[in-house]
């Protein structure tokens, strides 16, 4: 059993830490004897079909207009992945651009690849802090959130979570994130996999899944420091 | 109005220092709510000038070395020692020295700017020199993106009067315009050991830019190599770690800027005799144990640190809080490498498990996590004889300075 996790973009969208997600993933795997591949995909490279986890991160703005037009090109192969059932995880940037469109604050539209059916504004403010959601699939969830874009969600996905703390979505409708069959989007940095392993251990169970034609039980990791940094980071002001 | 300025702001300072608050910025204020050119009319006075020191790392210690070479060549030296380095901070230092009669006896000032603030400061006083270090991710929570801090820079270098000096090997620093430009740089031997910040999770093998620089540090063991206009110059040094190594490259090069004519080799003796700034590098001692505080507050500094400072003689602590002062995201902490470590002692402050955490991902080994700095500290000291050493962001290192000097005084 090989597991093989795309990572898009390590170099141009890895702000606040984001990396840090694969490496959640890859130790998980290699703790439980299940090996894994890391794809870095950067503008330009082709995609393997066979991808069994995708992940992508946030980056500042002049790195995001670097692979734009790559993720463009590639937009339709990883619609057809997420859509057959792909476990995706896709952090602030990424997760924006999942959506149907960006409105930058001159009121251009940048296009996004159409994968979640979400858009995002330009809002006037940061929206900045530690970030606590309440999520019916993996419990309660914390992170750390940094973005000015505001992101409403359409009819085509479910929220994330319900914010118990931090802004969320928008800052209005207490919405964190998205989800689409397997892919989750959200603001969440801290990286949110170390300290939500329910969360990392979804993205593993339903890539295994998928190759085996069958659901596994994945061996039980000791999660104390997992979980007492949860709790730590639930405790921090906003 | 300049005479009214300094006596109003001596006044203020004489009032506030009775009070007890240390005064640091009120005195600022009211200088600088009345007279808005008083910083202009003091320091544009200095016969050498005005130089800035700014970057996101290693001011303090470069900022440092740069007054102690300048006094080391008989000049007189202004400089904000106190770590106020923003406009009003800069005033009170003033306030502190000048004479009620205007005099300010210094040839030139030396001073640590933030990058927003050294914009700030340069609409209100004269910048003849800046010296430009780098540009890195230092809470982002904070202080928005990167692209934005090089922003800040270029129009601090556009301020400049005479030279801007930039890092060579930094891709935003380098890009820089100004009037004039030199630069720092490092042989291609030495590039692999500065990550820049794009550089910090790809790895990649980069290469010295072609630019000729000023002033190059060829090679670093137990002494360092600069070549200074094509000669080459080995020193030991008291400062410690590569970074540092390397700043002292860009002080060398604004000493040989302003003053053209100096003896190269006296200005490398007396560099070889600078000590440490507070907390980058400095050893203090708890009973007979020997501990030494490296301050660590973004994720290259943190590399950088590692780089220098780990070996197999030390025990290690490390301190991560998420004050407002630190900056409340801990993420940072994943785009670092620790897998140089092999165990670490104790992990400590208010972000300890997030620590531990971290280590773990890297397989590196956490013997106790206590996030109570003076409790960590205790068991640190106990754990053997080996001399120490501990990784602390900003209010972390604070913190543990009170509760070792406190110690030492007992």
């Amino acid at each position: 059993m090989k597991l093989k996790i795309l990572h898009l973009y390590p170099k141009e969208m890895n702000l606040y830490g984001d990396h840090g997600n694969v490496l959640t993933l890859v130790k998980r795997c290699e703790w439980r004897g299940i090996k894994t591949e890391v794809i870095a995909h950067e503008p330009g490279d082709p995609i393997p079909d066979d991808i069994d986890i995708i992940f992508g991160g946030g980056g500042q703005d002049s790195n995001q207009n670097a692979i734009e037009d790559d993720l463009r090109a590639i937009g339709p192969q990883l619609k057809t992945m997420v859509d057959a059932g792909t476990p995706t995880l896709v952090v602030c940037g990424l997760y924006q651009l999942f959506g149907e469109y960006f409105q930058t604050a001159e009121g251009e539209k940048i296009k996004g690849i159409s994968i979640l059916d979400l858009h995002t504004v330009a809002g006037p403010n940061r929206l900045i802090g530690n970030v606590v959601v309440s999520t019916p699939e993996y419990g309660e969830i914390v992170g750390y959130e940094n973005h000015s874009g505001l992101t409403e969600l359409g009819e085509g996905v479910s929220p994330f979570g319900t914010v118990i703390k931090g802004y969320g979505n928008n800052g209005k409708d207490m919405i964190e994130g998205a989800k689409y069959k397997n892919c989750i989007g959200t603001y969440l940095h801290g990286p949110v996999l170390p300290k939500n392993p329910r969360l990392a251990d979804f993205l593993i169970t339903k890539a295994i899944e998928r190759q085996t034609k069958s659901r596994p039980k994945l061996e039980r990791l000791n999660d104390t420091v997992e979980n007492r940094a949860h709790k730590v980071a639930t405790t921090r002001p906003q | 109005m300049k005479k009214l300025s300094i006596i109003l702001g001596k006044t203020v300072q004489k009032v506030t220092c009775l009070r007890g608050n240390g005064g640091s910025a009120l005195p600022g204020l009211v200088v600088e709510r009345t007279n808005r050119n008083f910083v202009r009319e003091v320091l544009g006075k200095l016969p050498h000038g005005v130089v800035v020191v700014s970057g996101t790392n290693g001011k303090t210690t470069t900022t440092k070395m740069i007054t102690e070479l300048f006094e080391s060549q008989g000049l007189k030296v202004f400089t904000n020692k106190t770590g106020s380095n923003f406009v009003r901070g800069v005033i009170s230092a003033i306030l502190k020295d000048i004479k009620i009669s205007g005099k300010f006896d210094y040839d030139i000032a030396v001073l640590e700017l933030d990058e927003a603030h050294a914009v700030k400061f340069s609409e209100v006083a004269p910048i003849d020199y800046a010296l430009l270090l780098n540009v890195m991710r230092d809470q982002l929570d904070r202080f928005g993106e990167i692209d934005h801090t090089a922003a800040y820079l270029q129009k601090v270098a556009a301020a400049a009067k005479k030279t801007v000096i930039l890092n060579r090997e930094d891709p935003r620093v380098s890009k820089i315009e100004a009037k004039n430009t030199a630069f720092f740089g490092l042989s291609d031997s030495l590039i692999k050991e500065f990550p820049s910040d794009d550089d910090l999770l790809t790895h990649d093998k980069k290469k010295a830019s072609k630019k000729t620089a000023l002033v190059t540090l060829e090679k670093l063991d137990s002494k360092a190599t600069f070549a200074i206009d094509g000669k080459k110059y080995t020193t030991p040094l008291k400062v410690k770690g590569v970074y540092n190594a390397y700043n002292a490259a860009g002080a060398l090069a604004i000493v040989k800027t302003v003053l053209p004519k100096s003896k190269t080799d006296d200005i490398i003796k007396a560099l070889a005799n600078i000590e440490s700034a507070f907390g980058r590098g400095e050893v203090l001692k708890i009973g007979e144990t020997e501990v030494e505080l490296l301050l660590v507050k973004n994720p290259s500094a943190f590399q950088l640190s590692l780089t220098s400072f780990v070996d197999k003689n030390h025990d290690y602590m490390i301190a991560i809080n998420d004050e407002i002062a630190d900056g409340r995201d801990v993420s940072w902490l994943w785009n670092v490498d620790f897998t140089s470590l092999k165990t670490v002692k104790v992990t400590s402050g208010t972000r300890a498990t997030d620590m531990t955490l971290r280590l773990k991902y890297d397989e590196v080994k956490t013997d106790a996590t206590i996030e109570d700095l003076k409790q960590a500290l205790e068991k640190f000291v106990n754990t053997g004889k080996n001399p120490k050493r501990i990784f602390a962001t900003y209010t972390a290192m604070l913190e543990l300075r009170k509760i070792i000097s406190g110690k030492s005084l007992v």
